[in-house]
This record gives structure tokens, C-alpha cells and sequence, in this order.
């Protein structure tokens, strides 16, 4: 009976389940996918997802894809303590409310932001295309201002009160990408701050461990 | 308690959501919110929905919004057939593997195709950017080539089998959008083409209701060339 998580810590969605299965003490089998190396386009992991993306879980031979998907089903099958992603039907569909807008409405923009200032460079060889840029910055700048005036528009700790819940960890990992080009979501966002901060501090020492990587690169990008 | 809808009809998600509701007669209050129109930026809108978005529903002081959501929302709610979003742990993983990679998969590069090559010229006046066009096409056909050869391979009705599934209502309502500027995801995908008949058939007549002003615009602009000869 094992778990195998496939993954690489740069991509966001694999960081929130990296995070999340260490916080709920989950066993799992560590299968490392570095997309910078094509672990993703191998044919061994194609076996397990023809779409050749990252995260993945095989469950004891049942593949699951897509991290919110792996989310709630991981809550519903090993135990999990009910604030992550409650039974009571209101409360998960306000949960809801905001892991469905936060693909299109947050990780669109910031993910894209990262792919056209960041990545593509690095494949490529070229400089972005000013166009692009042009299109998806002001998405990504409007889409941390909404964290912060309306999701966050309240006095609590995480999203959705005193606990974390799965939302919070998917819109984190999220807001870390950016600072790899050297936008930091917090700057001038005192919620956003205080709140990345405390999810921060609640899921230590597993939160530095899965931005590790892309700390180091952020840093080695600013000299 | 009825549900207050808020909806435009054009939008693929207020179409799905409309589609659900119909085919599992639910009563609902009409609320048209006219997107082109701007009616989701005025004051009064944003005091009920601050960000914005369609379709949303209000039901006993309770908003909901997010069309998945909803959705989940009544299936446990309402007394709704369970093929539509099975309580099985292990059929709901594999729905949720479709709707979750649905929103950045299929919805994003096809509405983004909508939006410069219909949307923006409306909006704006302007031809579109070349190099957006471009962009916006290929991004569009991958994400069409990866609906007919990954999820529609296994040859069934529908996307889980013989039954109709939430996931299929999403995915049809954004495969119909870009006939609105010429290019309909059916041509040369003759499995994405019988999947499409097959979710016509088995909901209609609601099925042409909901996308009624949608084939009007789209006959309309298959008069035009000038985006058609570039696809």
C-alpha cells in the first residue's frame, strides 16, 4: 500500500500537495519530475499522464491528475482532519468558491507572467514578447489586488477562518512564482503580506522546504 | 426556495449552469446580466458580486458563485440523479481530473481566441494584433487536439460513460464558443464531432435554447472572411 507522488517543487500545484501531504504526516513514495530535465515528457511518466503534467499520485495503482482533484480526494480517502476541506455542504462550496475562480482568476496570470519573463527566455534564448507582457501583467497585478480587497477582505487568519484548508495552500504557491522575476505579490498588499506570512508560519519547517529551490533562484536572479 | 440566477447567456459557464438547471428541473429566477453591456461593472452589481463574474446564484441570502462550484453545490443539495456527479470516491477523482484541468486545458486557450479575435475588436475598434492572432489559434488547437486524442479516446458517449456528467455540460459550452468567430472545433476531430451530437441530443431542447444567440452570431459571422482565412 503506497503512494507515489510525482512532481518538481517549480511548479506551484505540486508545492501545495508536497506541502499538504507533509502537514497531514502522509506517507508517500517520492517520484521527482524535473521539467527543466523533460522528466515530464519521458516514457515512463506519459505511461502515467499522456498530458505529460506534474502533479500526479498513484494511489496503491489508482492515477490521479490535477492537484485539486488530488486535494479533495486525498481528504476524502485518508483521514484527514475536517478543516482542510469540510464536509458541511456550505462551507465547501465557498471553498469551492475559490479553488475553482483561483485557476483562471490567480494562477493564470501570475504562472503566465513566470512563463513569459522567466522560463521561455531560458529555453529560448529570446526576449519576451513586449505584447504578451503587456497582457498579462495588469491580469496578474488586478488578480493580487483582489486577494487582497475582496478574498482577504476580512480579519482572519487564512482564507476561510482560523484553519487552513486546502485553498489556502494552492493560492500561496501561486504567489510565490512571481518573485522569481522579481515581483513580490506582498509588496504594498499588507493583508496579502500578513496572511502569506501565516500560512507561512503554520506549515513550517515543510513551507521553506518546498520554495527552497525557487528561493535560491530568486536570490541568484537579484545579483 | 427558488434560486436566483444571474446569468448572460453568452458566457460558456452561465450556459452550462443553465443547462443543469433545466435538464434537472430546478426553478430559478431569471437575472440577465449583459456583459457586453457592462451590466457586471455597475455599482449595483458589485454590491451584490464584487468580483465581477457570471453566473453566480443567491439562495436563501446565500451567494455562490464559480459555475463547478455551484454545481457541486447542488448535487448535494438537490435531489439531483448521481450520474450527473457520482458520491463514488473513485468516479468523482476521475470528474475532477476533467473539470479541474478544464479551466487553464480547454477553457482558457479558447476563450482567449474569442476574446482577441471577437472581443477586444469589439470592444476596442482595433484589428488584432498579428502576433496574437497567431498565438491565440495554435494555443486553441492544441487544447481541441488534446480534448479529441487524450479524453475523447476511449470511444464512449460520453466523457465517463453512457451518462452525462457535469463535465460534459462544461465542456461542450466552451467548444461551441469560437464558431462566434469562425472556427468550430468539430471540423477534421470526427470524435469531438459525434461527442458533441451526442450532448446535443440528449438535452435538447435546452441544449439549442442556451445556445440560441450563439449560432445567431455565429451564421452571422460566417459571412465574414477575414478571421476565417487566417484559421
Amino acid at each position: 500500500m503506497s503512494l507515489k507522488f510525482y512532481y518538481d517543487l517549480m511548479s506551484q500545484p505540486s508545492r501545495a500537495i508536497y506541502v499538504f501531504l507533509k502537514v497531514t504526516g502522509i506517507k508517500f513514495e517520492s517520484k521527482p519530475t524535473i521539467l527543466g530535465k523533460l522528466g515530464h515528457k519521458s516514457e515512463e511518466f506519459l505511461k502515467i499522464n499522456p498530458i505529460g503534467q506534474v502533479p500526479v499520485i498513484d494511489d496503491n495503482g489508482f492515477i490521479v491528475r490535477e492537484s485539486v482533484g488530488i486535494l479533495r480526494y486525498l481528504c476524502r480517502e485518508k483521514g484527514i482532519p475536517d478543516h482542510w476541506y469540510p464536509k458541511e455542504s456550505k462551507a465547501q462550496a465557498k471553498l469551492d468558491e475559490f479553488i475553482e475562480w483561483q485557476h483562471i482568476g490567480l494562477r493564470l496570470p501570475c504562472a503566465f507572467y513566470f512563463k513569459l519573463k522567466w522560463l521561455e527566455p531560458r529555453l529560448t534564448g529570446e526576449k519576451p514578447l513586449e505584447s504578451e507582457i503587456e497582457r498579462f501583467q495588469p491580469l496578474m497585478l488586478d488578480s493580487c489586488d483582489l486577494m487582497e480587497t475582496f478574498w482577504l477582505n476580512h480579519n482572519k487568519k487564512f482564507l476561510f477562518g482560523n484553519h487552513l484548508t486546502i485553498a489556502d495552500l494552492l493560492a500561496v504557491m501561486e504567489l510565490e512564482q512571481p518573485k522569481l522575476c522579481g515581483f513580490d505579490p506582498r509588496q504594498g498588499r499588507p493583508r496579502l503580506a500578513a496572511y502569506m506570512a501565516s500560512v507561512k508560519s503554520e506549515t513550517s519547517p515543510y513551507y521553506d522546504e518546498a520554495n527552497k529551490i525557487i528561493d535560491k533562484l530568486a536570490s541568484m536572479s537579484k545579483l | 426556495m427558488t434560486i436566483q440566477f444571474y446569468y448572460d447567456i453568452l458566457s460558456q459557464p452561465c450556459r452550462t449552469l443553465y443547462l443543469f438547471l433545466k435538464l434537472n428541473n430546478l426553478s430559478f429566477n431569471k437575472h440577465v446580466i449583459n456583459l457586453a453591456k457592462g451590466h457586471h461593472r455597475t455599482e449595483e452589481f458589485k454590491k451584490i458580486n464584487p468580483i465581477s463574474l457570471v453566473p453566480f446564484i443567491e439562495e436563501n441570502g446565500v451567494i455562490l458563485r464559480e459555475s463547478v462550484g455551484i454545481m457541486r453545490y447542488l448535487c448535494r443539495e438537490k435531489n439531483i440523479p448521481d450520474h450527473w456527479y457520482p458520491k463514488d470516491h473513485k468516479s468523482q477523482a476521475k470528474i475532477d481530473e476533467f473539470i479541474e484541468w478544464h479551466h487553464i486545458g480547454l477553457r482558457f486557450p479558447l476563450t482567449m481566441f474569442f476574446r482577441v479575435c471577437h472581443l477586444e475588436p469589439l470592444l476596442t475598434g482595433k484589428e488584432p494584433l498579428k502576433s496574437d492572432v497567431e498565438w491565440s489559434i495554435s494555443g486553441m488547437k492544441i487544447s481541441c487536439n488534446v480534448m479529441e486524442n487524450f479524453w475523447l479516446s476511449n470511444d464512449r458517449k460520453f466523457l465517463f460513460g453512457d451518462h452525462l456528467t457535469i463535465a460534459d455540460l462544461l465542456a461542450a459550452m466552451e467548444i461551441e464558443q469560437p464558431r462566434m468567430c469562425g472556427y468550430d472545433p468539430r471540423n477534421g476531430r470526427p470524435k469531438l464531432t459525434a461527442y458533441m451530437n451526442n450532448i446535443r441530443a440528449e438535452t435538447n431542447p435546452y441544449y439549442d435554447e442556451a445556445c440560441e444567440l450563439l449560432n445567431s452570431i455565429s451564421a452571422k459571422k460566417l459571412s465574414k472572411q477575414e478571421i476565417k482565412s487566417n484559421l
